[in-house]
């Protein structure tokens, strides 16, 4: 529980490097651009006050005051859902046909997100990081200083992604690909991945530039070198060909995320094509990740709703899903030199994607996304925290703490 | 019955049936459909509350009325509201008062650290789509368990400040004195327990206040006090259920969720108050960097406004730490049933002539507010076209072909751009760079592209704006 912290036990949060983030101060502006290729946002204007009606309410008649403590029972709300998320097996050993040294799952759901007084977490969401194939990539100046040596080298980065930073997944975002970058062909791509594959061996996801022809074409390629290896591509969208990328993905031994923006409605619609060609068990989704104050209450309520209406039953919602919290640095307030009350901007921008992401782990997010490495850290420890059944030893008595 | 399960047949049934349109609505069903929504009070309705309706009005209320008790803390124009709220999930309706935010003080602390401190939660404040963020609460606390410094403490608060206060100490005795330095500002007494709660109730009712109940960690025992709280005839509770970071923090969420259920969708009126929750707790634990504590605090309090927290009690002033906290708020509590849209049309900052630029962003609400205060703090004279977008970004719009060259041309013709300006250059958003070329094809105008953000505005029209053709 609380109290004194034991002097061996690591900090929660990499002092070294929050405390390297802090004396850090950068007076010049830097734009951002994140992997931008799915990023939809929108937002809601400001609160519409409307005062609850009011009335007096009599209390029937008086009664004689009570002298010692009333006994109430308390049963909690307790309820069954009929629905179940499927669960999706992501990367594949030696043994499975594949190269990774182990395998993840998730989904699995039969309540909301840590309501464990209706049931334990089935699976640990996984946190992966990003690994951009192109070193222009503009990263906040939060995230370059801890990845400026290894921007040339998607492998390395990715290397350096799971093994300093505690990454469960690598996300190889083919961002060289696009037409308007560098068109650079697919098989240059397949080198990328394979490289990943060489270099670490958790699991892969591998993104593409948001250019429907190019990603199908890509996926293609990269799909046949990497037989058997269960990464999971991104995306399959409703303006792409549906039916082709289904059947790369499948034919593979591979698994997809189905990328819509923002609309429960659209999320069932490219579920149900998908259905088509591929069992449920290979499709994650994502219906969109909007930062901290630019669209993240759309996101969140758009993932609230898909993981309730699935929990009661219905049959195309009932997926993992899949959010991109990097986003969270496309907020200005993540980046942007704002003045000295609101400093040092090296802290507020992890805690802006921590932020970001823990609410939308609570919405019911099974994968994330994410950059930096303190953000990384810090949803590590928060799913650690929620997945434990604690007992309390004493209240805190923070009436009286001297702090 | 839960808000979502009623309708307004259920409360058209039970108006008085004149059809009078006194309350400004066509007819008595408009009224119930607008009380559903709770978007007019009872009270709206004359013939209502004339006495001879008085049962009419009490069943109508009862039907109405929110689960959740609104609390009201402080007094005159700074007095806040806690709970009120009728839905579990936002979807569902809508959440109407947003989680408060109190930061803590000590009777312990010189009178300067208390001013700064004081100081630092007035003056703050982040302008936010048109809004103004604050924080909402001083909460002070009796580290010295010696009465008369307590009254000093809450005296020099409340003279300081005249924000709400929320009075914490589990001893009566330091209570009452806290109590009779500001005895009719209706702060929020921390807290009655299962061994205090007597006195606290005495003093609550003695003093008007509200009361917050607290059992940490034990929601039978929760639900004993509150059950024994009303008996005794205290009205206006708060519920602590306990808060803890770390590896409390799975049972602590757990346990604000289902009071929140119970209370909302089986309508358990015992239970049916606002919940407080205390990020302050994390400070027991000794990190090396206090920054460690602001940062666990700041995750603490997040997962806390996303599930059901009405008021919270934190320790750190620092700014990294609560924007995102107030924006969270500001997110969360957003009512999702009105438009995120701004009017298309064009739109003229400082005084524009006809050789001034011609800028276009989306009428995505957030993104015509950023751009517009980017410009105006950048004291541009400009003309900016805001296309619309359906209420998407400039990115979503052009991904989601919402903002494409036509109807960025069409929007040049109808809002008649040419005829504000001689020049023919338009200035498109950086992400909108895709469709530069097609723009100049069917408008006939030339795109120049300018930054990705609009903090970029004032430097790119210092560098490339000429408006004669070139």
């Amino acid at each position: 529980m609380s109290g004194a912290k034991k002097k061996d036990q690591p900090l929660p949060l990499g002092l070294d490097i929050l405390e390297a983030l802090a004396k850090l101060q950068e007076v010049e502006l830097e734009d951002v651009e994140m992997d931008f290729e799915e990023l939809e946002l929108s937002l809601s204007p400001g609160p519409f006050m409307v005062p609850a009606p009011r009335a007096q309410v009599e209390l029937p008649g008086v009664k004689a005051k009570p002298t010692s403590l009333l006994e109430a029972e308390f049963q909690l709300p307790v309820e069954e859902y009929p629905g179940m998320v499927v669960e999706v097996e992501l990367g594949a050993t030696r043994a499975e046909g594949g190269s990774r040294g182990r395998t993840l799952v998730i989904g699995g759901e039969r309540a909301p997100a840590y309501y464990s007084f209706l049931q334990e977490t089935p699976h640990r969401p996984v946190i992966a990081i990003d690994v951009f194939d192109y070193p222009e990539v503009r990263l906040p100046r939060a995230v370059k200083m801890h990845v400026a040596e290894v921007l040339h080298d998607p492998a390395e980065w990715a290397r350096l992604s799971v093994e300093r930073f505690g990454a469960e997944m690598v996300n190889v975002h083919l961002l060289s690909i696009d037409p308007l970058i560098k068109n650079t062909p697919p098989r240059e791509a397949v080198n990328t991945v394979e490289e990943v594959l060489q270099a670490v061996d958790v699991p892969i996801a591998v993104g593409g530039c948001g250019d429907p022809k190019k990603d199908l074409e890509v996926f293609r390629a990269v799909a046949e070198a990497t037989k058997g290896e269960r990464i999971l591509f991104g995306s399959v969208t409703l303006d792409m060909d549906i039916e082709a990328t289904a059947k790369v993905v499948e034919e593979h031994g591979h698994r997809v995320i189905a990328f819509t923006s923002m609309d429960v409605n659209k999320a069932r619609e490219l579920n149900r094509k998908l259905y088509e060609y591929m069992p449920k068990e290979h499709i994650v989704m994502d219906t969109t990740t909007a930062a901290l104050g630019y669209g993240l209450d759309y996101a969140f309520t758009v993932m609230e709703r898909a993981r309730l209406a699935a929990l009661k039953g219905d049959p195309e919602l009932n997926h993992p899903i899949s959010s991109g919290a990097t986003n969270a640095w496309a907020a200005r307030e993540a980046w942007m030199q704002l003045g000295p009350q609101w400093a040092p901007r090296e802290l507020r921008g992890p805690l802006w994607e921590t932020i970001t992401a823990e609410t939308l782990l609570l919405a019911g997010v099974d994968y994330f996304m994410m950059m930096h490495p303190a953000s990384v850290k810090a949803i590590k420890m928060m799913i650690d925290n929620l997945m434990k059944k604690s007992t309390l030893e004493r209240p805190i008595d923070w009436v009286g703490l001297r702090i | 019955m839960p808000a979502k399960e009623l309708s307004p047949i259920d409360v058209y049934k039970l108006l008085p049936g004149t059809n009078c349109r006194e309350c400004g609505e066509t007819n008595c069903m408009a009224f119930a459909a607008r009380l559903v929504n709770r978007e007019v009070p009872l009270e709206k309705c004359p013939p209502l509350m004339d006495p001879r309706n008085k049962p009419l009005y009490d069943k109508l209320w009862d039907l109405l009325r929110p689960p959740i008790r609104a609390v009201e803390v402080g007094v005159g124009e700074g007095k806040v509201t806690l709970g009120g709220e009728y839905v579990v999930y936002r979807h569902e309706l809508t959440y109407f008062h947003p989680t408060t935010i109190a930061i803590d003080l000590n009777d312990e602390m010189t009178e300067e650290e208390m001013e700064a401190r004081i100081k630092a939660v007035k003056e703050f404040e982040y302008e936010y789509i048109g809004m103004k963020l604050k924080l909402d609460m001083l909460a002070i606390r009796s580290t010295s368990n010696d009465p008369s410094r307590f009254e000093a403490a809450v005296r020099k608060t409340w003279e300081a400040s005249k924000m709400p206060l929320i009075l914490c100490s589990l001893d009566p005795t330091v209570m009452e004195q806290g109590l009779a330095a500001v005895p009719d500002k209706r702060p929020l007494i921390y807290a009655a327990t299962k061994d205090n709660w007597r006195e606290m109730a005495e003093l609550a009712i003695m003093y008007g206040c509200p009361l917050v109940a607290s059992s940490p960690f034990d929601l039978k025992g929760l639900k004993s006090l509150t059950k024994t709280l009303l008996e005794y005839g205290v009205k206006d509770i708060v519920l602590d259920p306990g808060t803890l970071g770390s590896e409390g923090l799975g049972e602590t969420l757990n346990n604000f969720t289902a009071l929140r259920i119970a209370a909302i969708d089986r309508g358990d009126d015992l239970l049916g108050f606002p919940l407080l929750g205390t990020p302050i707790t994390v400070w027991s634990e000794e990190a090396e960097d206090p920054i460690i504590n602001e940062w666990n605090e700041a995750m603490l309090a997040s997962a806390l406004i996303v599930r059901f927290a009405d008021a919270l009690i934190m320790h750190s002033i620092s700014g990294w730490v609560l924007l995102p906290l107030v924006i969270l708020r500001q997110n969360i509590y957003t009512d999702p049933r009105k438009p995120v849209s701004v009017e298309p049309g064009i739109r003229s900052f400082g005084s524009p002539n006809e050789l001034s630029p011609v800028l276009l962003t989306s009428n995505f609400a957030l993104t015509y507010y950023t751009v517009a205060s980017d410009i105006e703090s950048a004291k541009v004279d400009c003309h900016l076209v805001v296309v619309d977008t359906e209420g998407l970004s400039v990115e979503s719009a052009i991904a989601g072909r919402k903002m494409t060259a036509e109807t960025v041309a069409e929007a040049l013709k109808n809002f008649r751009v040419g005829d504000l300006v001689k020049h023919r250059k338009l200035i498109l958003p950086g992400r909108a760079a895709r469709i530069s070329g097609e723009v100049e094809e069917l408008s006939g105008w030339r795109a120049l592209v300018g930054p990705l953000d609009s903090s970029g505005i004032p430097k790119f029209l210092s560098e490339n704006w000429k408006p004669e053709m070139d």
